[in-house]
């Protein structure tokens, strides 16, 4: 049977690990190649490690294992033209694309009156920016391509208002806009554009002291285990979980990037466990 | 490979034809066996628009369904009464052995009146049907997915007109609104049982319920007779996408992921079949 | 100063007492004249107990107490003839109609959905749904009649954009509300009438101080009325429990006056930020 994308192209941002590796990988065991991109560097307001380029090796490798071909480029969704060029170069050896998966983004928090100016502009840059930029350098392709899918990765807090995360709030509600108005402006070009709406992932965005501090400022670092914090985290889900995996929203990616959704735009898909509902 | 539902049981309702049926295939096509139940007959308020399915119709889901060696239990039964229902689903399940995908399908569309106009049984027949129905099925398959203890994926069935205004279509477009609100409910109460409940939002299936002479004319009211080519560029003009209306298989393969357990964390969301109508 | 609603006629149903009281006053003092119908019986599940006589005629004194007119009748939302009789004879008296505010609304039965009895069902979709419609529909030709357009107000809840356990029939009805104001909206833009619904959180009336709905909010039974307003507060955004009857009536104002000309098609919450958390 021939995987759900089987013979299609797709374009990950931020594909060193976590989602981003994730959907590289789902794409790939249903038959797409990828054309992946990370930052695999350190940004400074970002309170956890970041990815490196041994994270975007290990991509490359088990995309690799599954018989599929990769064209993997260090590059920051900042920088326009690195990421168009990386885009470009993948497209000139793989031949066309498909898919975009604009999936890179970082997490820092502070309520409005405390985060600093760099740490407003380093969010908006990456998470909001940083998707217009991926949309912006992958749709003379798809044009060129005859149709294809967009997925932007929002966020729960793209639909609604959480504390102390005022900047990734207002980036992650900006992508719907971008959304939006790309799929008006690309449908009649056969390109459909959706955006997936995670509750929190079990990725080392979430998974690290600085986010433990946020959900539990009452408990000692010693105390504050994955264990510990499982029900703090399960609190924002309908669902009886703390986090979903990275596959869960690979999953919908592959949905949306597949045509079995070919007459799917202009939606917010949430996979939140039921957040949105509380 | 295995199906994406495979072993998993389905109840699907409004399955004769149409969406239903398409939904009762592709289950089946990845893995599922069907618990099929339908009118059968025309609804007389509805019949002045288009044909009731038959008995006929239904045996041709059976056909199908059993063409890919899956099993299937196929009752007629009126989605309004609830005793019928139940006895039909409860068959099925004693039979099949469970319960575990629920595809809240069964709906009439009646339009054409301005909302002041409408007659009071015109009314209480769509509300019968598109809402209590709905909550009907969803009365008799909960306590088999929670006595078994495995969860399962509701799937109800709501419209582009669940979300949007729809001049002419009163009582459809509150019907299919109120849908949403026993999805947002259920989602809530049955997530300690990891029991997800989800709605789609097709926007026009290619099926008789928008393929007539009646239809057309809500669109092209000035036509005399207006052709299928002609509510086609209409129709067209209401979505986003370069087309005038999606086909059966595309509201089922979003049932398809949801009832998987590839969205094995989705629940509570309007998940939209739509072509962008809604964002246009 | 002229009242911001000045010389019009309004038509409030559920009028004898609570929001519709109190938008009917609200109104009033703004100088309309009312047009109120209420069922005055008790309703079979409901935790409360029914408006009566005494209430509406209680309404009709407080608007007199104000000079303006009120015509008010016992008529139930779910029997269109009758309520029909009663806007045309209000309007046959006062002379027009501007104002359409559909309150009159039920709380019954709290169970998972799987447990909510046939009646129990029926009766809330027949009342808060349907009820709107026919008072739409019986009130809309008049409206036309003026040539003037008008203001449609559709009173929906919280539980019309959210979901809420327990209260099945109850979310779908006043989601139904929101389609058919959706639905209206569209319709009679032309002729200038705007129809928008309001999606009020917990209001200080009867149908929320009650023990049944006091154990629904906390969970447990035999709940006080304190617990209650610490899980009804834990909702809200705000630092209230709930929100007065008042403070619907002066979103209604707003929507029904000229100030909201332009506004048509719009779900309204006056809900303390419920919808944010």
């Amino acid at each position: 049977m021939p995987g759900r994308v089987e013979g299609k192209v797709a374009f990950v941002t931020g594909a060193a690990r976590g989602q981003g590796r994730s959907h590289a990988l789902r794409l790939a065991q249903e038959g797409a190649d990828i054309i992946a991109v990370d930052l695999t560097g350190q940004i400074d307001t970002v309170p956890y490690a970041m990815s490196t380029p041994a994270d975007l090796d290990e991509t490359v490798r088990q995309v690799e294992a599954l018989d599929r071909r990769i064209v993997a480029t260090q590059a920051d969704v900042r920088d326009f033209d690195a990421l168009k060029g990386a885009l470009d170069a993948g497209v000139a050896q793989l031949g066309k694309l498909d898919i975009v998966s604009a999936n890179a983004g970082i997490f820092s928090f502070g309520t409005l009156d405390e985060l600093t100016e760099e740490q407003w502009s380093d969010m908006l840059a990456v998470n909001l920016t940083g998707v217009w930029h991926t949309v912006k350098a992958a749709i003379p392709h798809l044009k060129a391509n005859g149709g294809g899918s967009m997925i932007l990765t929002s966020s729960t807090a793209g639909l609604l208002a959480i504390p102390n995360i005022g900047h990734y709030v207002a980036a992650k509600h900006g992508v719907v806009g971008v959304m939006k108005t790309a799929a008006l402006e690309l449908a009649p070009f056969n390109i459909r554009v959706n955006s997936v709406h995670p509750t929190s992932v079990n990725t080392d965005m979430i998974q690290n002291s600085a986010t433990y501090e946020l959900f539990a400022p009452d408990l000692t670092p010693e105390q504050r285990t994955k264990e510990a914090l499982a029900p703090r985290f399960q609190t924002l889900n309908v669902l009886p979980i703390p986090w979903v995996e990275p596959v869960d929203i690979s999953n919908a990616v592959l949905w949306l990037a597949s045509d079995e959704s070919r007459y799917v735009t202009g939606l917010e898909v949430r996979v939140d466990a039921g957040q949105l509902l509380k | 490979m295995t199906g994406r539902v495979e072993g998993k049981v389905a109840f699907v309702t409004g399955a004769a034809r149409g969406q239903g049926r398409s939904h009762a295939l592709r289950l089946a096509q990845e893995g599922a066996d069907i618990i099929a139940v339908d009118i059968c007959e025309g609804i007389p308020s509805i019949e002045r628009y288009y044909a009731g399915s038959t008995q006929a119709d239904l045996d041709e889901t059976v056909r199908q369904i059993e063409a890919l060696d899956r099993r299937v239990v196929a009752r007629k039964a009126d989605v309004r009464d609830f005793d019928e229902l139940k006895a039909a689903l409860d068959e099925g399940v004693a039979e099949l052995g469970h319960v575990d995908v629920v595809a809240a399908n069964a709906g009439v569309f009646a339009f054409g009146d301005k909302t002041h106009e409408v007659s009071e049984s015109d009314w209480q027949d769509v509300i019968d049907i598109n809402q209590t129905g709905v909550w009907h099925t969803a009365k008799a398959v909960i306590p088999h997915l929670i006595e078994q203890g495995t969860g399962g994926s509701m799937i109800l069935t709501s419209s582009t007109a669940g979300l949007k205004g729809t001049p002419n279509v009163a009582a459809y477009t509150a019907s299919k609104h109120a849908v949403v609100g026993i999805m947002r409910t259920l989602a809530l109460e049955l997530a300690p049982y990891r029991i997800r409940v989800n709605t789609v939002h097709p926007t026009g299936v290619a099926t008789d319920m928008i393929l007539n002479e009646a239809a057309f004319k809500l669109f092209l009211p000035d036509v005399e007779h207006p052709t299928k080519e002609q509510a086609a560029a209409v129709f067209e003009s209401t979505n986003a996408l370069p087309i005038p209306w999606v086909e059966p298989v595309d509201i089922s393969n979003a049932v398809l992921f949801l009832a998987s357990d590839e969205a094995r964390y989705v629940t509570g969301t309007e998940l939209k079949v739509d072509a962008g109508y809604t964002i246009k | 100063m002229a009242g911001r609603v000045e010389g019009k006629v309004a038509f409030i149903t559920g009028a004898a007492r609570g929001q519709g009281r109190s938008h009917a006053l609200r109104l009033a003092q703004e100088g309309a004249d009312i047009i109120a119908v209420d069922l005055l019986e008790d309703i079979p599940g409901a935790p409360y107990h029914g408006a009566t006589e005494a209430d509406l005629a209680e309404t009709v004194r407080q608007v007199e107490a104000l000079d303006r007119r009120i015509v008010a009748s016992k008529a139930d939302v779910r029997d269109f003839g009758g309520l029909k009789k009663a806007v045309d004879d209000g309007v046959a008296q006062l002379g027009r109609l501007d104002i359409i505010s559909a309150n009159a609304g039920i709380s019954t039965q709290m169970a998972p959905a799987d447990e909510l009895d046939e009646d129990m069902w029926q009766n809330m979709i027949d009342t808060n749904l349907t009820g709107v419609w026919h008072t739409v529909k019986a009130g809309l030709p008049h409206i036309k009649a003026g040539g003037r357009g008008g203001s449609i107000i559709l009173t929906s809840s919280e539980a019309g954009i959210r979901g809420y356990g327990n209260i099945a029939h109850y979310v779908s009805a006043k989601h139904g509300v929101v389609g058919l104001m959706r639905t209206l909206a569209i319709e009679l833009a032309p002729l200038s009438i705007r129809v928008n619904s309001i999606h009020p959180t917990q209001v200080d009336t009867d149908m929320i101080q009650n023990s049944a709905t006091y154990d629904l909010f906390t969970g447990k039974q035999g709940s006080t009325k304190e617990e209650f307003a610490a899980a009804s507060q834990a909702v809200i955004a705000l630092p209230i429990p709930w929100v007065e009857p008042v403070d619907i009536s002066n979103a209604v104002l707003w929507l029904a006056s000229d100030e909201a000309r332009f506004v048509t098609g719009v779900p309204l919450p006056v809900d303390g930020g419920n919808y944010l958390i």
